[in-house]
């Protein structure tokens, strides 16, 4: 029975880690840059989440305040493609990077001071409440982190392989000259794409907060989702779930099971590995040019 | 005669400080196949793309339906009626075939042609039907060309740019994909502008030609005319003379310079 709770609750997390991985693949593979912030992102989502629906502060109706900050991320994203990193186009890629840290750090204080730096928790439906399946008890929360993770999965999964737009950004990712050829507006679909990865990260960000408490330097953990994209396969959208879900499965083993500390060398432990042994990720899918 | 379809005026086009268009002037005709030869490095992609809007000019115009069209970003080229087809097919390597094809219609909203299109594509390259949910990396080059071609189509352009067509294809391919280009020109009427290397194969299917070198047009002419030029045939056909003296002679002059 500890051994299923384990179970549970490093699956949350794992959705969790695999939400942001999936922010870092998309946004990847779409526009070439990694976008270092994503945690921050997903850090600052919650925020605005709370903020809309905690009673301390605006204390609107949680399931009105959920989209609000979807919005708000999305359209957060989108400004900042338009209004910053496509005026860095052409310049190096260790530009973006730093421009993407050096966002990070910025939401990082701004949500430190708006919202303070103590840790704060989303007052949720699903929070304190509980599952029993026979002499299983699962926090109502663990399991809506799930439910809805692999609800959003499979509504990105029908958006890039059914929808126009979603088929359009797979090509303008693919082959970005050739998607311009065929009159794919590039540029917007990039934009799109941000909005997308903010989107995904206020997602992220709630089901987090959802289940804990969550401060402004949170956003940290964007880097154990960074080692979840790298062990998937960084440009596979399912490896970065996948990759996710074992770094969010092996922690509570690894504390379980291992020494003291053991479990916060684990994540990296497994990607030193990957990289070794598959260099290209678990679930890579590049393909060489045929001439 | 008709008003040209394409017209292109004094381009100019340059690759930072390198001048790559020095002024070029040509014209493209309803129904017509225009070719413009030439050998690598003499501008011809560089034309198509300042052409399709990939790059922009630094001078001249582009009239499409007598509209200007230079300046102007890339799609919004495609929705005025001229798709590119680029060197080196450019697929989606990643989607089916399918798909591939479908997205040719990006900019394309009327669904009942589009499905009649779709159909006219599959009728000319029956290989790509069959492969519809293959995914497009996995085809030989000479599908791939084919669907690059098929996918130009779905825009349904008044004027569709082929980027060398016969790039690293075998002879018997180039024949087939011609032979397929040469039909759409004439059962589907769509006006072409054909750049490539293999000049005689390019010549044998175009109605008239241009010659560039280093970014200049040095001759333009109808294509039997160009075909039976000395100087194309010596310089572009392979086409060997015999002197008096019984030798190939190596110094030769281009009568253009």
């Amino acid at each position: 029975m500890d051994l299923l709770q384990l179970f549970i609750s490093g699956l949350a997390n794992g959705c969790v880690y695999g939400l942001i991985a999936l922010g870092f693949v998309l946004i990847y593979k779409a526009t070439e840059a990694v976008n270092f912030a994503q945690g921050d992102f997903m850090m600052f989502g919650a925020f605005i989440t709370i903020w809309l629906t905690n009673t301390d502060y605006l204390g609107i109706n949680f399931w009105i305040a959920v989209p609000v900050a979807m919005l708000i991320m999305g359209a957060f994203g989108y400004l900042l493609d338009v209004a910053i990193l496509r005026k860095m186009f052409g310049q190096s890629q260790i530009a973006v990077v730093i421009l993407t840290i050096a966002l990070g750090f910025i939401l990082r204080f701004a949500a430190g001071a708006i919202w303070a730096h103590e840790p704060q928790s989303l007052e949720s439906p699903f929070a304190g409440r509980e599952v029993r399946l026979g002499e299983l008890v699962l926090g109502l929360e663990e399991v809506a982190v799930v439910f809805v993770t692999i609800l959003l999965t499979f509504a990105l999964y029908l958006f890039f392989n059914r929808s126009k737009l979603g088929i359009a950004m797979q090509a303008a990712s693919q082959n970005q000259l050739a998607a311009y050829y065929m009159g794919i507006p590039v540029k917007r679909i990039q934009s799109l794409v941000w909005a997308l990865g903010g989107v995904v990260a206020a997602v992220a960000g709630i089901l987090f907060a959802s289940k804990g408490a969550i401060d402004p330097s949170t956003g940290l953990l964007g880097i154990k989702a960074f080692a979840a994209a790298v062990i998937g396969g960084f440009g596979s959208l399912p490896g970065a779930l996948i990759g996710g879900l074992i770094i969010g499965l092996v922690e509570p083993f690894a504390a379980y099971g291992l020494p003291a500390g053991y479990s916060q060398i684990a994540p990296y432990a497994i990607m030193l590995l990957v990289l070794i042994f598959r260099p290209a990720g678990l679930f890579s899918t590049t393909q060489k040019k045929k001439v | 005669m008709t008003e040209p379809v394409l017209k292109v005026d004094n381009l100019e086009s340059y690759y930072g400080p390198i001048m790559a268009i020095r002024g070029v002037s040509l014209e493209v005709r309803q129904g017509q196949i225009v070719t413009v030869l030439g050998a690598n490095g003499a501008g011809k992609t560089t034309l198509l793309k300042t052409v399709s809007g990939v790059m922009t000019p630094a001078k001249g115009t582009i009239l499409l339906n007598g509209e200007p069209i230079h300046g102007a970003e890339a799609d919004a080229v495609v929705r005025k009626g001229m798709v590119h087809v680029p060197e080196g097919r450019e697929i989606f390597p990643l989607l089916s075939v399918g798909e591939n094809v479908a997205l040719g219609a990006y900019v394309r909203t009327d669904k009942a042609q589009i499905a009649r299109d779709l159909e006219m594509v599959y009728s000319y390259f029956p290989i790509l039907a069959e492969r519809q949910n293959q995914r497009a990396g996995t085809l030989s080059g000479g599908q791939q060309q084919m669907l690059a071609i098929g996918r130009g189509l779905m825009a349904a352009p008044k004027v569709m740019l082929l980027d060398e067509p016969s790039l690293g294809l075998s002879p018997l391919l180039v024949e087939e994909i011609f032979t397929i280009i040469r039909r759409l020109n004439k059962e589907q009427q769509v006006t072409m502008m054909l750049v490539e290397q293999n000049a005689k194969v390019a010549l044998d299917v175009a109605d008239y030609g241009y010659v560039m070198e280093i970014g200049r047009i040095v001759m333009a002419d109808t294509a039997p005319a160009l075909e039976s030029s000395k100087d194309v045939q010596s310089f572009y056909l392979g086409v060997q003379e015999e002197t008096q003296r019984g030798q190939r002679r190596w110094k030769q002059r281009k009568t253009w310079r």
